[in-house]
């Protein structure tokens, strides 16, 4: 912890030195994130429901599925990025320091303009806050932290994969970046076949549907058992422990570069 | 303070095991300066990779400063200090300074104690001028003495150089050298480096390990390296020699026991 706050900081300044890429990049992540945001709107212009979910819900499952990615993207995010060290030579300088080399991984090249997209999260989460009732408000913060947690285990899971397949870093990408437009919307607009699958096989369900149609109020329209809404702690630490492991076995494998 | 049994690593190829390392066992005494020599390829690198505990080995076991590499990682780093000559573990962007701090920080050295090695260390190898210098824009030779530097500010027990002269010039060299040679007759550090500069090996070794496809193949003294090859005059000679005389060792696999390649010399 200590450890990661140190190297986050370094970067930061390390990066201070480059203002101008610093002010763009910000923005930029800023103004993407927020198109998607005049997606939806785009489409509530249209329509007064989405999968039965009003614009007020549908912006409560955007924006905690949202805030959870960004913060889950800006501390750990860059874990992805491993195959590019191990290419590079970079990943053995890592190895050879007496710090986890996942919390070297993941505070490597931290910059502050990882904020942007959370920001633009946070903003939707707010407005969406209103259509949550007082007695259910606890479940916000459990869910994002549970969130935090499956995204981030999705990342290293996906790193870890780079390990033994150097040059396949897109294909952790479909499940980082896809499992966040998945979460963004509720998953009722989807088929239950692929509902199922991110309930039980990669429980990317568990980052905001389940424990938001407690936080609702609302039947599971896919008939699923009442008590999964209550089981994204559970389906977080799983997630976790599998990626955990699945990290170690690839230090163990990790075959460096020539040289 | 350095020993391995049977190490060995092997690397998955296309589906075929390449041995990289083969059933290396040898010893290295506390204090002693061991140069590591081999052709490209041969295996040196992989060796000091298992012994820093960045590859984890196929078979056999090494023990460095009383750790296991690949399990005790962590603790090792604190133990001992690596250089890698092809590759700067320096922070880029920031002043040389910077990077020193922040070695402290990870390594967690008592600030006291941090002061007087980074002192001690910047008199010696003359960092004075440019350790306010963004590591960017240093030349090779001084960064190479910052990268010796950053891994000496814990006070290691054993130092593991990889190639830590390539590309220096013939000054930068002479600093390095004269200072590895200091450190270990002063502190009493363990020093094994690698290289193909057999300037270095001439100058600092007391022993040389000479590995070749994989497999050790000749340890003992400069001398005795010498005496192998009668009648050549120069290290370089002796050593072209060797390394042309060796032969192949034929890529294995997986299941069938490691046949009895015979080393190519023995002293």
């Amino acid at each position: 912890m200590g450890d990661y706050l140190l190297l986050a900081w370094t970067w930061v300044r390390a990066s201070a030195q480059y203002r101008t890429s610093f002010a763009v990049s910000i923005i930029s992540s800023f103004a993407i994130n927020a198109l998607d945001v005049i997606a939806i709107g785009i489409v509530f212009t249209h329509v007064t429901t989405l999968g039965g979910f009003s614009l007020r819900e549908v912006m409560f499952l955007y924006g905690t599925g949202g805030v959870s990615f960004a913060l889950a993207d800006m501390l750990f995010g860059n874990i992805e990025r491993l195959s590019q060290h191990i290419r590079a030579g970079t990943f053995d300088t890592m190895l050879i320091r007496p710090v986890s080399p996942f919390v070297q991984m993941a505070a490597d090249g931290f910059g502050a303009h990882r904020i942007g997209r959370l920001a633009q999260a946070a903003i939707v989460l707010g407005l969406a806050l209103p259509v949550v009732p007082w007695s259910r408000a606890w479940m916000v913060p459990v869910m994002i932290v549970c969130g935090v947690v499956i995204f981030t285990a999705v990342f290293t899971l996906g790193a870890a994969l780079q390990f033994v397949l150097v040059d396949a870093p897109e294909l952790a990408n479909a499940f980082t970046y896809g499992g966040v437009t998945l979460t963004q919307y509720p998953l009722s607009v989807y088929g239950g076949q692929l509902v199922r699958g991110v309930t039980y096989i990669v429980p990317l369900a568990f980052v905001n549907w389940q424990p938001a149609l407690y936080v609702l109020g609302r039947p599971d329209p896919f008939g699923l058992p009442g008590w999964l809404r209550f089981a994204a702690p559970l389906a977080a630490l799983l997630l976790a422990g599998v990626a955990a492991l699945a990290w170690r076995a690839g230090i163990r494998r990790y075959r460096s570069t020539g040289s | 303070m350095i020993e391995t049994v049977s190490l060995s690593r092997d690397f998955k190829v296309r589906g075929t095991v390449v041995p990289a390392v083969h059933d290396l066992t040898f010893r290295v005494g506390a204090g002693e300066f061991v140069g590591c020599l081999g052709p490209n390829g041969a295996g040196k690198s992989t060796t000091i990779k298992m012994l820093t505990g960045i590859l984890t080995p196929t078979r056999g076991r090494a023990l460095v400063a009383g750790l296991d590499p690949a399990r005790q990682r962590k603790a090792l780093a604190r133990r001992i200090g690596v250089v890698f000559g092809q590759r700067t573990t320096l922070w880029w962007d920031l002043p040389l300074r910077d990077s020193f701090e922040l070695v402290r920080l990870l390594y967690k050295v008592d600030r006291s104690r941090f002061a007087a090695r980074l002192a001690e260390l910047t008199e010696v190898l003359d960092l004075g001028a440019f350790l306010r210098t963004p590591v960017r824009q240093l030349s090779l030779g001084q960064r190479m003495r910052g990268d010796v530097t950053a891994a000496l500010l814990h006070d290691p027990e054993v130092l593991v150089l990889d190639e830590p002269t390539i590309g220096l010039d013939v000054v930068a060299k002479a600093e390095v050298r004269s200072f590895l040679a200091r450190l270990n007759a002063e502190r009493g550090t363990t020093v094994l480096l690698t290289t193909h500069d057999l300037g270095d090996v001439e100058r600092l070794c007391r022993r040389v390990l000479l590995i070749d496809h994989g497999r050790l193949a000749f340890d003992g003294s400069v001398a005795e390296l010498r005496a192998l090859v009668p009648g050549q005059e120069s290290i370089e000679d002796v050593v072209a020699h060797l390394y042309l005389s060796s032969t192949p060792a034929a890529p294995r696999t997986p299941r069938r026991t490691p046949d009895a390649d015979p080393p190519i010399v023995t002293a």
